[in-house]
């Protein structure tokens, strides 16, 4: 009974929903502030994101008389739980070190989730913008999913085979050359999947006048904000502990050096989202199949070298 | 003030019509996300679908063949919702009093769909940036 508790105390309030929406907020906020920065202008409070969602949460939800009315409310339900679930296991692994075997598995597939939760969602609202953002979505997770999953195969050759994430946590494959390029594909990567600038084509707004979400409002519309706002935590917080280390293996600090590579991932983000056009759907896909396509490959046959003459840096 | 009336006031999310006007307005309106005036430190923000917007900033006379987008755009915005009538001539038609293709000021095209909504009125030709935002200010500080 306790611990059925604990389990519900664990996914709903700390590492869970509360904390990580709250986060997820605030990191909403250093990207509007740090762009307000870039562009020169001065930016929004800090209480900016919560505003939103709260206004929001207020108004009126229009569901189109087209739509499939139940498939329309159920898709960014699904995508919340899914990135709940994600960042629930990414804390917990960091907190108590327990985990099980296989996990960065489940990961991947979990991070899939609020993709398919938007293409579900907007395609069925009837709409032809979005219909447009869907097509362009569904190439979109085509073409960043395979480097993605490149990118971990080379981690899982550096650290030896382990397939759980707090073994993996416990090395720090980005300080040798296959897993530094490994961790800059993945970079992209996750930009693609966040919807910032350069990928950010299955949104587009002044094209595509906002795309996927065009036809959500109100309380829905708000539960898409919170969602890419959790996504924004859980996101960089796996290229940490994937890649750099995690919080727990540097002696003395641990947390204020966790919380220092987290918010570099997310200023490495944040200033790529800000100098760099938007790009078409193909040169999306030709960017991510053939250019990293070709460096992971590279990386994966350095690594395997390194892996077999046990030469570290390579 | 109920709780959903003071966070609109925090953070309105803009959807700029133009109902065939000449670009003037549309252009001072773009000048108010620009660095000298940045009216994202009050939590405006332009968005691109009628689904997300709080606020309609209606420019233009509007025109014959603008006048049944603009009372869908209004049926579309998700309420509650502000119009603004941006400029001389969607206050009032402004020059193009009278000719042929007109077919009424905003307010006239918005009342027939809605006879209660909330329309402020920022006249000028284009009015200037500070003017705007002291339209909004006013309209918001009504609601």
């Amino acid at each position: 009974m306790t611990e059925a508790l604990q389990n519900i105390f664990w996914i709903l309030v700390f590492p869970g929903f509360v904390f990580t929406i709250v986060l997820g907020l605030v990191a909403c906020w250093i990207v509007r502030k740090v762009s307000a920065l870039v562009q020169w202008r001065v930016g929004p409070p800090l209480f900016q994101p919560f505003y939103d969602v709260m206004k929001l949460m207020g108004k009126e939800t229009l569901i189109p008389q087209d739509g499939q009315r139940a498939v329309f409310i159920a898709a960014p339900i699904v995508g919340l739980a899914g990135v709940l679930l994600l960042s629930t296991m990414l804390w917990r692994t960091t907190i108590t070190q327990n985990d099980f075997v296989g996990d960065i598995i489940v990961a991947i597939y979990l991070m899939i989730l609020p993709s398919l939760a938007l293409i579900l969602g907007s395609s069925a609202s009837a709409s032809p913008h979005a219909s447009i953002g869907t097509s362009r979505e569904m190439k979109l997770v085509m073409g960043y999913e395979l480097p993605l999953v490149l990118a971990f195969i080379i981690v899982i050759i550096k650290t030896g085979g382990q397939l759980s994430l707090a073994e993996i946590t416990k090395f720090t494959p980005a300080l040798s050359i296959s897993g530094m390029l490994a961790f800059l594909v993945s970079l992209l990567c996750i930009q693609a999947k966040l919807g910032f600038v350069p990928f950010d084509i299955a949104e587009s707004e002044t094209e595509i006048a906002s795309g996927l979400i065009m036809e959500y409002s109100g309380p829905l519309l708000a539960v898409w904000k919170m969602m890419q706002a959790m996504m924004l935590v859980a996101l960089p917080l796996f290229l940490v502990m994937v890649f750099l280390g995690g919080f727990g293996t540097t002696a003395g600090w641990p947390l204020v050096w966790g919380i220092g590579k987290y918010v570099l991932v997310l200023v490495l983000i944040i200033l790529i989202k800000n100098t760099n056009p938007r790009v078409r759907i193909d040169q999306a896909m030709k960017f991510f199949w053939v250019y990293c396509g070709i460096a992971l490959a590279i990386a994966i046959i350095l690594a395997s070298i390194g892996s077999y003459y046990d030469i570290n840096w390579l | 003030m109920s709780w959903k009336i003071w966070s609109l006031k925090k953070s309105v999310w803009v959807f700029h019509v133009n109902t065939g006007a000449c670009n003037n307005c549309d252009i001072e309106i773009v000048n108010l996300l620009t660095p000298r005036y940045d009216v994202e430190r009050f939590g405006i923000k332009l968005v691109g679908s009628p689904r997300h917007a709080d606020a309609l900033l209606v420019t233009g006379v509007v025109t014959a063949q603008a006048a049944p987008r603009l009372r869908e755009l209004y049926r579309q915005t998700s309420k509650p919702c502000v119009v603004f009538a941006m400029g001389a001539c969607a206050c009032q038609t402004g020059i193009f009093n009278g000719a042929y293709h007109v077919v009424g000021p905003v307010d006239k095209i918005i009342r027939e769909v809605d006879p209660n909504a909330i329309i402020a009125y920022v006249p000028g030709c284009p009015p200037k940036p500070e003017a705007m935002i002291s339209g909004v200010v006013k309209a918001l500080s009504i609601l």
